[in-house]
Protein backbone atom coordinates (compact mmCIF):
# COMPACT_ATOMS: atom_id res chain seq x y z
CA UNK A 1 0.00 0.00 0.00
CA UNK A 2 1.38 3.36 -1.01
CA UNK A 3 1.15 5.97 1.71
CA UNK A 4 1.33 9.58 0.71
CA UNK A 5 3.87 11.57 2.72
CA UNK A 6 2.18 14.00 5.08
CA UNK A 7 2.51 17.68 4.15
CA UNK A 8 5.25 19.82 5.60
CA UNK A 9 3.87 22.36 8.07
CA UNK A 10 7.11 24.05 9.02
CA UNK A 11 10.46 24.21 7.28
CA UNK A 12 13.64 25.52 8.87
CA UNK A 13 16.76 26.05 6.80
CA UNK A 14 20.23 27.05 8.03
CA UNK A 15 18.74 28.87 10.98
CA UNK A 16 21.03 30.67 13.38
CA UNK A 17 20.26 32.58 16.53
CA UNK A 18 22.35 35.27 18.09
CA UNK A 19 21.46 36.85 21.42
CA UNK A 20 23.50 39.63 23.01
CA UNK A 21 26.33 39.03 20.51
CA UNK A 22 26.56 35.37 21.47
CA UNK A 23 25.82 32.69 18.92
CA UNK A 24 23.36 30.23 20.49
CA UNK A 25 23.06 27.90 17.54
CA UNK A 26 23.60 27.95 13.82
CA UNK A 27 23.04 25.78 10.78
CA UNK A 28 19.82 24.40 12.21
CA UNK A 29 17.85 22.48 9.61
CA UNK A 30 14.67 20.44 9.93
CA UNK A 31 11.18 20.18 8.60
CA UNK A 32 8.11 19.32 10.59
CA UNK A 33 5.48 17.23 8.82
CA UNK A 34 1.90 16.70 9.89
CA UNK A 35 1.75 14.00 12.56
CA UNK A 36 5.26 14.64 13.83
CA UNK A 37 6.41 15.64 17.28
CA UNK A 38 9.76 17.35 17.78
CA UNK A 39 11.54 17.64 21.09
CA UNK A 40 14.03 20.50 21.40
CA UNK A 41 16.71 19.52 23.89
CA UNK A 42 19.73 21.26 25.29
CA UNK A 43 21.17 22.56 28.52
CA UNK A 44 20.02 25.83 30.11
CA UNK A 45 20.87 28.78 27.96
CA UNK A 46 21.37 26.74 24.80
CA UNK A 47 18.63 28.65 22.98
CA UNK A 48 15.60 26.37 23.25
CA UNK A 49 13.23 29.17 24.10
CA UNK A 50 14.86 31.45 21.53
CA UNK A 51 14.33 28.82 18.83
CA UNK A 52 10.66 28.50 19.73
CA UNK A 53 10.25 32.27 19.78
CA UNK A 54 11.88 32.49 16.36
CA UNK A 55 9.46 29.88 15.04
CA UNK A 56 6.59 31.85 16.54
CA UNK A 57 7.79 35.03 14.86
CA UNK A 58 8.58 36.72 18.16
CA UNK A 59 12.34 36.95 17.60
CA UNK A 60 14.03 38.24 14.48
CA UNK A 61 15.61 35.75 12.10
CA UNK A 62 18.94 37.20 11.02
CA UNK A 63 20.37 34.15 9.32
CA UNK A 64 18.55 31.29 7.73
CA UNK A 65 14.93 30.87 6.88
CA UNK A 66 11.70 29.74 8.52
CA UNK A 67 8.80 28.98 6.22
CA UNK A 68 5.30 27.62 6.54
CA UNK A 69 4.48 25.80 3.27
CA UNK A 70 0.91 25.22 4.43
CA UNK A 71 -1.22 27.89 6.10
CA UNK A 72 0.60 29.63 8.94
CA UNK A 73 -1.54 28.77 11.91
CA UNK A 74 0.28 28.42 15.21
CA UNK A 75 -0.61 27.90 18.81
CA UNK A 76 2.25 29.16 20.95
CA UNK A 77 2.30 28.75 24.70
CA UNK A 78 5.44 30.38 25.99
CA UNK A 79 7.31 30.47 29.21
CA UNK A 80 5.07 33.37 30.19
CA UNK A 81 1.55 31.96 30.16
CA UNK A 82 -0.32 35.12 29.10
CA UNK A 83 -2.81 34.76 31.94
CA UNK A 84 -4.27 37.75 33.77
CA UNK A 85 -4.17 37.16 37.50
CA UNK A 86 -7.28 39.25 38.20
CA UNK A 87 -9.41 37.34 35.70
CA UNK A 88 -10.94 33.90 36.19
CA UNK A 89 -9.76 30.83 34.29
CA UNK A 90 -12.84 31.02 32.09
CA UNK A 91 -12.39 34.76 31.37
CA UNK A 92 -8.74 34.26 30.50
CA UNK A 93 -9.55 31.54 28.01
CA UNK A 94 -12.33 33.70 26.60
CA UNK A 95 -10.01 36.54 25.60
CA UNK A 96 -7.17 34.25 24.52
CA UNK A 97 -9.40 32.29 22.16
CA UNK A 98 -11.15 35.45 20.94
CA UNK A 99 -7.86 36.35 19.23
CA UNK A 100 -8.14 33.45 16.77
CA UNK A 101 -11.07 31.07 17.27
CA UNK A 102 -13.75 32.50 19.57
CA UNK A 103 -15.18 29.92 21.99
CA UNK A 104 -18.37 29.59 24.01
CA UNK A 105 -18.70 29.22 27.78
CA UNK A 106 -19.67 25.60 27.27
CA UNK A 107 -16.58 24.83 25.19
CA UNK A 108 -14.32 26.52 27.74
CA UNK A 109 -15.90 24.65 30.64
CA UNK A 110 -15.38 21.32 28.90
CA UNK A 111 -11.79 22.26 27.99
CA UNK A 112 -11.10 23.14 31.63
CA UNK A 113 -12.64 19.84 32.72
CA UNK A 114 -10.29 18.04 30.32
CA UNK A 115 -7.26 19.65 31.95
CA UNK A 116 -8.52 18.64 35.39
CA UNK A 117 -9.87 22.01 36.51
CA UNK A 118 -13.53 21.18 36.92
CA UNK A 119 -14.86 23.45 39.64
CA UNK A 120 -12.14 26.06 39.12
CA UNK A 121 -13.75 27.70 36.07
CA UNK A 122 -14.69 30.87 37.92
CA UNK A 123 -11.68 31.01 40.25
CA UNK A 124 -9.31 33.92 39.83
CA UNK A 125 -6.04 32.78 38.28
CA UNK A 126 -4.21 34.55 41.11
CA UNK A 127 -5.64 31.95 43.49
CA UNK A 128 -4.45 28.95 41.48
CA UNK A 129 -1.19 27.06 42.01
CA UNK A 130 1.66 27.13 39.48
CA UNK A 131 0.63 23.77 38.05
CA UNK A 132 -3.01 24.81 37.82
CA UNK A 133 -2.07 28.02 36.03
CA UNK A 134 -0.19 25.99 33.46
CA UNK A 135 -3.22 23.77 33.08
CA UNK A 136 -5.38 26.82 32.36
CA UNK A 137 -2.95 27.85 29.62
CA UNK A 138 -2.87 24.30 28.26
CA UNK A 139 -6.66 24.24 28.06
CA UNK A 140 -6.14 26.31 24.92
CA UNK A 141 -4.92 23.11 23.25
CA UNK A 142 -8.51 21.88 23.43
CA UNK A 143 -10.06 25.11 22.18
CA UNK A 144 -7.90 26.38 19.34
CA UNK A 145 -7.65 24.61 16.02
CA UNK A 146 -4.13 25.55 14.92
CA UNK A 147 -2.39 22.50 13.41
CA UNK A 148 1.08 23.45 14.65
CA UNK A 149 1.72 23.69 18.38
CA UNK A 150 4.79 25.40 19.78
CA UNK A 151 5.04 24.65 23.49
CA UNK A 152 7.79 25.97 25.72
CA UNK A 153 8.33 23.69 28.71
CA UNK A 154 4.74 22.40 28.85
CA UNK A 155 5.66 19.81 31.50
CA UNK A 156 7.00 22.30 34.04
CA UNK A 157 5.15 22.32 37.37
CA UNK A 158 2.89 19.46 36.27
CA UNK A 159 2.30 16.43 38.46
CA UNK A 160 2.80 12.85 37.17
CA UNK A 161 -0.89 12.56 36.32
CA UNK A 162 -0.76 15.82 34.40
CA UNK A 163 2.25 14.74 32.38
CA UNK A 164 0.49 11.50 31.47
CA UNK A 165 -2.65 13.41 30.46
CA UNK A 166 -0.63 15.79 28.33
CA UNK A 167 1.01 12.99 26.41
CA UNK A 168 -2.48 11.74 25.66
CA UNK A 169 -3.49 15.14 24.25
CA UNK A 170 -0.30 15.29 22.21
CA UNK A 171 -0.86 11.85 20.65
CA UNK A 172 -4.47 12.75 19.88
CA UNK A 173 -3.36 15.96 18.19
CA UNK A 174 -0.78 14.09 16.10
CA UNK A 175 -3.35 11.49 15.05
CA UNK A 176 -5.60 14.29 13.82
CA UNK A 177 -2.82 15.45 11.50
CA UNK A 178 -1.38 18.09 13.80
CA UNK A 179 2.27 18.58 14.63
CA UNK A 180 4.19 20.05 17.49
CA UNK A 181 7.56 21.34 18.59
CA UNK A 182 8.23 21.51 22.31
CA UNK A 183 11.07 22.10 24.71
CA UNK A 184 11.59 20.08 27.86
CA UNK A 185 14.24 18.59 30.07
CA UNK A 186 12.07 15.54 30.44
CA UNK A 187 11.59 12.75 27.88
CA UNK A 188 8.13 11.81 26.71
CA UNK A 189 6.99 8.22 26.37
CA UNK A 190 5.26 8.85 23.04
CA UNK A 191 6.63 6.80 20.13
CA UNK A 192 8.46 8.48 17.30
CA UNK A 193 9.54 11.68 19.07
CA UNK A 194 12.15 13.39 16.90
CA UNK A 195 14.89 15.24 18.67
CA UNK A 196 16.66 18.51 17.98
CA UNK A 197 19.63 18.61 20.32
CA UNK A 198 21.02 22.12 20.48
CA UNK A 199 24.08 21.04 22.50
CA UNK A 200 25.37 18.64 19.83
CA UNK A 201 24.69 21.29 17.24
CA UNK A 202 27.00 23.61 19.13
CA UNK A 203 29.81 21.01 19.15
CA UNK A 204 29.40 20.28 15.47
CA UNK A 205 29.84 23.97 14.73
CA UNK A 206 32.95 24.34 16.90
CA UNK B 1 -10.88 42.86 13.02
CA UNK B 2 -13.51 44.64 15.06
CA UNK B 3 -14.11 41.59 17.24
CA UNK B 4 -10.37 41.50 17.96
CA UNK B 5 -10.53 45.13 19.06
CA UNK B 6 -13.62 44.59 21.20
CA UNK B 7 -12.09 41.51 22.80
CA UNK B 8 -9.13 43.59 23.99
CA UNK B 9 -11.30 46.50 25.13
CA UNK B 10 -13.62 44.15 27.03
CA UNK B 11 -10.75 42.36 28.70
CA UNK B 12 -9.02 45.58 29.75
CA UNK B 13 -12.18 47.20 31.11
CA UNK B 14 -12.88 44.02 33.08
CA UNK B 15 -9.35 44.22 34.50
CA UNK B 16 -9.87 47.85 35.48
CA UNK B 17 -13.12 46.93 37.24
CA UNK B 18 -11.37 44.17 39.18
CA UNK B 19 -8.51 46.46 40.13
CA UNK B 20 -9.81 50.04 40.17
CA UNK B 21 -6.84 51.55 42.02
CA UNK B 22 -4.95 51.81 38.73
CA UNK B 23 -7.67 54.02 37.32
CA UNK B 24 -8.34 56.03 40.46
CA UNK B 25 -4.73 57.05 41.09
CA UNK B 26 -4.42 59.49 38.17
CA UNK B 27 -7.87 60.94 38.92
CA UNK B 28 -7.01 61.49 42.56
CA UNK B 29 -3.79 63.12 41.43
CA UNK B 30 -5.73 65.43 39.10
CA UNK B 31 -8.15 66.57 41.81
CA UNK B 32 -5.44 66.92 44.47
CA UNK B 33 -3.12 69.02 42.31
CA UNK B 34 -5.94 71.40 41.47
CA UNK B 35 -7.13 71.50 45.09
CA UNK B 36 -3.66 72.43 46.34
CA UNK B 37 -3.23 75.47 44.10
CA UNK B 38 -5.64 77.77 45.95
CA UNK B 39 -3.82 76.84 49.17
CA UNK B 40 -0.41 77.43 47.64
CA UNK B 41 -1.03 80.63 45.71
CA UNK B 42 -3.94 82.50 47.17
CA UNK B 43 -7.63 81.79 47.59
CA UNK B 44 -8.46 85.05 45.86
CA UNK B 45 -11.01 84.52 43.09
CA UNK B 46 -9.65 87.20 40.75
CA UNK B 47 -6.16 85.70 40.75
CA UNK B 48 -7.22 82.07 40.52
CA UNK B 49 -9.66 82.62 37.68
CA UNK B 50 -6.80 84.00 35.58
CA UNK B 51 -4.64 80.89 35.99
CA UNK B 52 -7.48 78.34 36.21
CA UNK B 53 -7.22 77.18 32.59
CA UNK B 54 -3.50 76.58 32.83
CA UNK B 55 -3.74 74.70 36.12
CA UNK B 56 -6.52 72.41 34.95
CA UNK B 57 -4.76 71.64 31.69
CA UNK B 58 -1.36 71.01 33.26
CA UNK B 59 -2.95 68.75 35.87
CA UNK B 60 -4.85 66.86 33.17
CA UNK B 61 -1.68 66.45 31.14
CA UNK B 62 0.29 65.09 34.07
CA UNK B 63 -2.55 62.78 35.10
CA UNK B 64 -2.63 61.34 31.57
CA UNK B 65 1.11 60.85 31.72
CA UNK B 66 0.78 59.02 35.02
CA UNK B 67 -1.59 56.48 33.51
CA UNK B 68 0.62 55.89 30.46
CA UNK B 69 3.19 53.71 32.14
CA UNK B 70 0.70 50.86 32.54
CA UNK B 71 -0.50 50.90 28.93
CA UNK B 72 1.54 47.94 27.66
CA UNK B 73 3.60 47.04 30.70
CA UNK B 74 1.38 44.37 32.25
CA UNK B 75 0.77 42.75 28.88
CA UNK B 76 4.48 42.57 28.25
CA UNK B 77 5.25 41.17 31.70
CA UNK B 78 2.72 38.33 31.66
CA UNK B 79 3.19 37.30 28.03
CA UNK B 80 -0.18 38.61 26.81
CA UNK B 81 1.56 40.92 24.39
CA UNK B 82 3.14 37.93 22.62
CA UNK B 83 -0.26 36.36 22.12
CA UNK B 84 -1.77 39.66 20.96
CA UNK B 85 1.05 40.20 18.46
CA UNK B 86 0.72 36.64 17.17
CA UNK B 87 -2.99 36.99 16.42
CA UNK B 88 -3.41 37.39 12.69
CA UNK B 89 -4.50 40.98 13.13
CA UNK B 90 -2.83 44.29 12.32
CA UNK B 91 -0.97 45.55 15.39
CA UNK B 92 -2.33 49.09 14.99
CA UNK B 93 -5.75 47.75 15.98
CA UNK B 94 -4.24 46.49 19.20
CA UNK B 95 -2.76 49.94 19.80
CA UNK B 96 -6.05 51.64 19.02
CA UNK B 97 -7.90 49.35 21.45
CA UNK B 98 -5.36 50.11 24.16
CA UNK B 99 -5.64 53.86 23.50
CA UNK B 100 -9.42 53.73 23.68
CA UNK B 101 -9.23 52.00 27.06
CA UNK B 102 -6.60 54.46 28.26
CA UNK B 103 -8.81 57.36 27.27
CA UNK B 104 -11.92 55.82 28.81
CA UNK B 105 -10.19 55.42 32.17
CA UNK B 106 -8.07 58.59 32.19
CA UNK B 107 -9.26 61.17 29.63
CA UNK B 108 -13.01 60.82 29.89
CA UNK B 109 -13.15 61.00 33.71
CA UNK B 110 -11.02 64.16 33.52
CA UNK B 111 -13.54 65.75 31.17
CA UNK B 112 -16.34 64.79 33.56
CA UNK B 113 -14.46 66.04 36.61
CA UNK B 114 -13.48 69.34 35.00
CA UNK B 115 -16.63 71.30 36.09
CA UNK B 116 -15.79 70.42 39.69
CA UNK B 117 -12.16 71.51 39.53
CA UNK B 118 -13.04 74.55 37.43
CA UNK B 119 -15.37 75.78 40.14
CA UNK B 120 -12.64 75.25 42.73
CA UNK B 121 -10.52 77.70 40.73
CA UNK B 122 -13.29 80.21 40.01
CA UNK B 123 -13.11 79.69 36.27
CA UNK B 124 -15.72 82.02 34.69
CA UNK B 125 -18.86 80.02 33.95
CA UNK B 126 -18.87 81.06 30.27
CA UNK B 127 -15.45 79.40 29.81
CA UNK B 128 -16.54 76.03 31.22
CA UNK B 129 -18.03 74.58 28.01
CA UNK B 130 -14.81 75.48 26.18
CA UNK B 131 -12.71 73.86 28.91
CA UNK B 132 -14.73 70.67 28.71
CA UNK B 133 -14.71 70.62 24.94
CA UNK B 134 -10.97 71.33 24.73
CA UNK B 135 -10.33 68.45 27.15
CA UNK B 136 -12.67 66.23 25.16
CA UNK B 137 -10.69 66.86 21.96
CA UNK B 138 -7.29 67.21 23.61
CA UNK B 139 -7.11 64.19 25.93
CA UNK B 140 -7.51 61.60 23.14
CA UNK B 141 -4.58 63.28 21.39
CA UNK B 142 -2.56 62.94 24.60
CA UNK B 143 -3.48 59.25 24.84
CA UNK B 144 -2.51 58.64 21.21
CA UNK B 145 0.88 60.35 21.40
CA UNK B 146 1.43 58.72 24.77
CA UNK B 147 0.90 55.28 23.27
CA UNK B 148 3.94 55.77 21.04
CA UNK B 149 6.08 56.60 24.06
CA UNK B 150 4.68 53.69 26.07
CA UNK B 151 5.24 51.32 23.16
CA UNK B 152 8.84 52.48 22.73
CA UNK B 153 9.73 51.67 26.33
CA UNK B 154 7.94 48.30 26.70
CA UNK B 155 10.37 45.96 28.36
CA UNK B 156 12.42 48.79 29.83
CA UNK B 157 12.30 48.74 33.61
CA UNK B 158 11.28 51.89 35.51
CA UNK B 159 10.55 53.70 32.30
CA UNK B 160 8.15 56.27 33.75
CA UNK B 161 10.64 59.10 33.49
CA UNK B 162 11.72 58.05 30.02
CA UNK B 163 8.14 58.11 28.75
CA UNK B 164 7.71 61.62 30.12
CA UNK B 165 10.82 62.83 28.33
CA UNK B 166 9.75 61.24 25.06
CA UNK B 167 6.17 62.35 25.15
CA UNK B 168 6.16 65.80 26.78
CA UNK B 169 7.43 67.68 23.72
CA UNK B 170 4.51 66.23 21.75
CA UNK B 171 2.09 67.32 24.47
CA UNK B 172 3.12 70.97 24.46
CA UNK B 173 1.11 72.06 21.39
CA UNK B 174 -2.01 70.47 22.87
CA UNK B 175 -1.39 72.30 26.13
CA UNK B 176 -0.86 75.66 24.41
CA UNK B 177 -3.99 75.44 22.31
CA UNK B 178 -6.05 73.98 25.15
CA UNK B 179 -5.23 76.73 27.61
CA UNK B 180 -5.41 79.33 24.83
CA UNK B 181 -8.95 78.31 23.99
CA UNK B 182 -10.12 78.49 27.61
CA UNK B 183 -8.39 81.85 28.20
CA UNK B 184 -10.01 83.26 25.07
CA UNK B 185 -13.42 81.96 26.17
CA UNK B 186 -12.98 83.61 29.59
CA UNK B 187 -12.41 86.94 27.84
CA UNK B 188 -15.39 86.42 25.56
CA UNK B 189 -13.27 86.00 22.44
CA UNK B 190 -14.04 83.46 19.69
CA UNK B 191 -12.54 80.01 20.34
CA UNK B 192 -13.34 78.08 17.18
CA UNK B 193 -9.83 78.66 15.79
CA UNK B 194 -8.17 77.07 18.79
CA UNK B 195 -10.56 74.16 18.83
CA UNK B 196 -10.14 73.60 15.10
CA UNK B 197 -6.37 73.33 15.60
CA UNK B 198 -6.94 70.86 18.41
CA UNK B 199 -9.25 68.79 16.25
CA UNK B 200 -6.63 68.85 13.49
CA UNK B 201 -4.00 67.59 15.96
CA UNK B 202 -6.34 64.78 16.99
CA UNK B 203 -6.86 63.69 13.40
CA UNK B 204 -3.14 63.88 12.70
CA UNK B 205 -2.42 61.78 15.82
CA UNK B 206 -5.10 59.27 14.81
CA UNK B 207 -3.47 58.84 11.42
CA UNK B 208 0.13 58.30 12.46
CA UNK B 209 0.39 57.20 16.08
CA UNK B 210 -1.33 53.76 15.93
CA UNK B 211 1.04 52.83 13.14
CA UNK B 212 4.12 54.26 14.88
CA UNK B 213 3.27 52.61 18.20
CA UNK B 214 2.68 49.29 16.42
CA UNK B 215 6.16 49.46 14.90
CA UNK B 216 7.65 50.33 18.30
CA UNK B 217 5.81 47.46 19.98
CA UNK B 218 7.08 44.93 17.47
CA UNK B 219 10.66 46.13 17.82
CA UNK B 220 10.36 46.10 21.63
CA UNK B 221 8.94 42.59 21.65
CA UNK B 222 11.72 41.35 19.37
CA UNK B 223 14.32 42.60 21.82
CA UNK B 224 12.55 41.28 24.89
Amino acid sequence: MQLTTPPILLQVAQLACERDERCLFSGLQFSVRAGEIWHVKGPNGSGKTSLLRQLAGLLPVDKGDISFPAEKSLLYIGHKLALKEQLTANENLAWLTALSTPSTDQQRYSALAKVGLRGFEESLVAQLSAGQKRRVALARLHLQTAPLWLLDEPLTAMDQEGIKDQQGWFSEHLKKGGAMVFTSHQDLTIDGVKVIDLSTLEEARV
Amino acid sequence: MMSFMFAIIRRDLLLVMRYPAEMLNPLMFFVLVVALFPLGISPEASLLSQVAAGIVWVAALLATLLALDILFKADFADGSLEQLLMAHQPTWILVLAKVIVHWLISGLPLVLLSPLVASMLFLPAEALPTLMFSLLVGTPTLSLFGAVGAALVTGVKNAGMLISLLVLPLYIPVLIFGTGAVAAAAQGLPVSGYLAYMAAMLIFALMITPWAAAMALKVGQMQG
